[in-house]
């Protein structure tokens, strides 16, 4: 059945229509011209004015050329790939202990520590305590640890995924402890499978945090041997020194010439391992959200 | 001894337990001790507890201090102005998109719309440095349009709008994700029935559509009202310079700037607690008021 639609409706539908691909192209639009951008000539790049739809003169690998071979680069991708693998593991082990240990009812006190953990949300002592505890009283500073540990834990996600657990049948441990399994063997080896998606989307969110992470190292890490990847970008990016790709004199003076060219490089060399996993961590971020609409 | 009776009971589960509630001691639990440090001039020597006491002294600096004002007014103006226009753009945009028929096109738009969300925050303000300097795309836009030639991102004018505008750029698609959840559990039947009585589709987006949604705008808004007096000092230190600190600095990144570019520990951390008490009576106002009106809150 195919009901006629009164000429204001039309006219509104079509409106619609073409206002959501504007707004399609406005978020689009940027992205397309650093990838445009990137492959352009370097000194027709300079000189251009607007957004490069197409790029300009020949294709140019130019700037990848120095990106990929900048030393900076290279280890900051090493000290991030460092981050997010044993970050996202020691976020997970914590958080996995802290959610298994308070979901399971035979613990008496569990609304205690429950209260003990979620009070942390409500209040913490900021910036500058937190600051000194990791350097003065743990003695992190300059280490990698100081980017891992100390944001460890997300109490949200712990909260998130005791719920998760919380939802295997009680019975299933029972007769798990009946054979003789402990604690630990059923944590990983009936919960955790049990509770795969919840644990995927925790994942993500870690590793995409740690990913981005820059602040925890800019205050905590003084050799930039340890850099990871978006510390460098921002130097390259919003503090323009971009003297930090490379190393001789020569080279240098090159870098400056190109310095529109190899940012839009950088952008994308450094962007690229989100957008290979996007529609993975696209559907698990939107998964999470209605996870933590439904639970948090 | 019932606590004593419990460990004795679960053993495997305390042993599990006790590495969390380590973790949450020192990385939690001390600095909030800590915090005794705002009432001290600290130093690292000394430690929290063996530096010399002084009151409320740095707490009298920071409100009789010239950036006392500067900073309440940044940071309530940043905050307020981005809940004005990005909460309601994402209900907006979700509304748009929800009336569209075409699975396609809709699929195309949300993707689309999506892909900044998971750009880092500092690829995001890197590209809203280099489009807004002086040669940047956005600047030549705007020199097009009869414009001045300059870098935006430098003059305090700007600030907000340029920080506003990327937030919604980044923030719109993903946000509005809950609100097209929201629509799409809107029972269809409701539809039908409207239509039956002779609603048009202005008086059923007001009849049938806002209300359904109504429980998950105000949680969220009320949500938002919690974190009013805590923006982020990420990407406010990412865009800010000198030239702009008069309409950028907010109070976490002149805490950041106080503390640990400056070295005034105690005066920064003071800054920083008086930030957090606001925060803390916000949130759970917020989360008051949400358990009252929707019977959903955060705890």
């Amino acid at each position: 059945m195919k009901i006629k639609e009164s000429p204001s409706r039309v006219a509104f539908l079509i409106i619609n229509y073409i206002l959501l691909a504007v707004f399609g192209l406005l978020f689009i639009t940027p992205v397309w011209h650093v990838v445009m951008a990137s492959f352009s000539d370097a000194a027709k790049l300079t000189s251009h004015t607007g957004i490069v739809w197409w790029p300009l003169g020949n294709i140019n690998l130019g700037g990848y050329q120095i990106v990929l071979s900048s030393p900076s680069i290279l280890t900051g991708y090493a000290n991030t790939a460092f981050y997010v693998i044993v970050g996202t593991s020691i976020s997970m082990l914590l958080t996995i202990m802290g959610a298994y240990a308070l979901s399971r009812k035979t613990m008496r006190y569990r609304n205690v520590f429950m209260l003990f953990i979620s009070f942390t949300m409500l209040f913490n002592g900021g910036m500058i305590p937190t600051y000194m505890v990791v350097k003065d009283v743990v003695h992190l500073y300059d280490t990698r640890w100081a980017v891992i540990i100390p944001t460890a834990i997300s109490v949200f996600n712990l909260i998130i995924l005791r719920t998760g657990f919380q939802q295997v049948p009680e019975s299933l441990i029972e007769s798990a402890k009946l054979d003789g399994a402990s604690e630990w063997t059923i944590m990983f080896r009936i919960i955790v499978p049990l509770s795969k998606a919840t644990i995927a989307v925790i994942v993500l969110y870690y590793a995409v945090g740690l990913w981005n992470s820059w602040f925890q190292a800019m205050i905590y890490l003084k050799g930039r041997d340890k850099y990871p990847l978006q510390l460098i970008l921002r130097e390259i990016l919003l503090l323009n020194d971009t003297g930090v790709m490379t190393t001789s004199a020569d080279a240098v003076k090159n870098v400056q010439l190109e310095r529109k060219l190899v940012k839009y490089c950088t952008i994308i060399v450094s962007t690229l391992p989100i957008m290979c996993f996007y529609p993975f961590i696209q559907k698990y971020f939107t998964k999470g959200v209605m996870i933590g609409a439904v639970k948090g | 001894m019932k606590f004593i009776n419990d460990i004795k009971k679960n053993p495997g589960l305390y042993l599990i337990l006790l590495p969390v509630l380590i973790w949450f001691i020192i990385f939690a639990y001390t600095p909030m001790f800590g915090l005794v440090m705002a009432f001290e001039n600290y130093t690292p020597k000394g430690g929290f507890f063996g530096s010399k006491f002084v009151g409320f002294k740095h707490f009298a600096d920071f409100f009789s201090s010239v950036f006392f004002g500067r900073l309440m007014r940044n940071t309530i103006m940043i905050s307020v102005l981005n809940l004005i226009f990005s909460f309601p753009a994402a209900i907006i945009f979700a509304l748009m998109l929800n009336e569209v028929k075409n699975k396609a096109f809709k699929k195309t738009i949300q993707t689309v719309s999506y892909l900044p969300y998971f750009i880092s925050l500092v690829i995001v303000c890197g590209l809203v440095a280099t489009f807004t300097a002086s040669d940047g795309a956005i600047t030549d836009l705007i020199v097009g349009l009869g414009g001045k030639r300059q870098n935006y991102l430098g003059q305090p004018q700007y600030f907000r709008t340029i920080y506003i505008l990327s937030d919604m750029w980044q923030g719109i698609g993903f946000s509005s994700i809950i609100y097209l959840a929201a629509l799409s559990g809107i029972d269809q039947e409701l539809y039908e029935a409207a239509s039956l009585d002779g609603a048009g589709h202005i008086q059923k987006l007001i009849h049938v559509t806002l209300p359904g949604i109504s429980t998950t705008i105000i949680t969220l808004l009320i949500l938002r009202m919690g974190t009013l007096f805590a923006v982020g000092y990420e990407k406010i230190i990412l865009l800010y310079s000198t030239n702009t600190y008069e309409t950028a600095d907010v109070i976490s990144s002149y805490v950041y700037r106080k503390g640990l570019q400056e070295f005034n520990y105690s005066y920064s951390a003071a800054v920083g607690l008086f930030n957090s008490v606001i925060n803390t009576v916000l949130l759970v106002a917020s989360n008051k008021l949400s358990k009252k009106f929707t019977e959903t809150s955060l705890f």
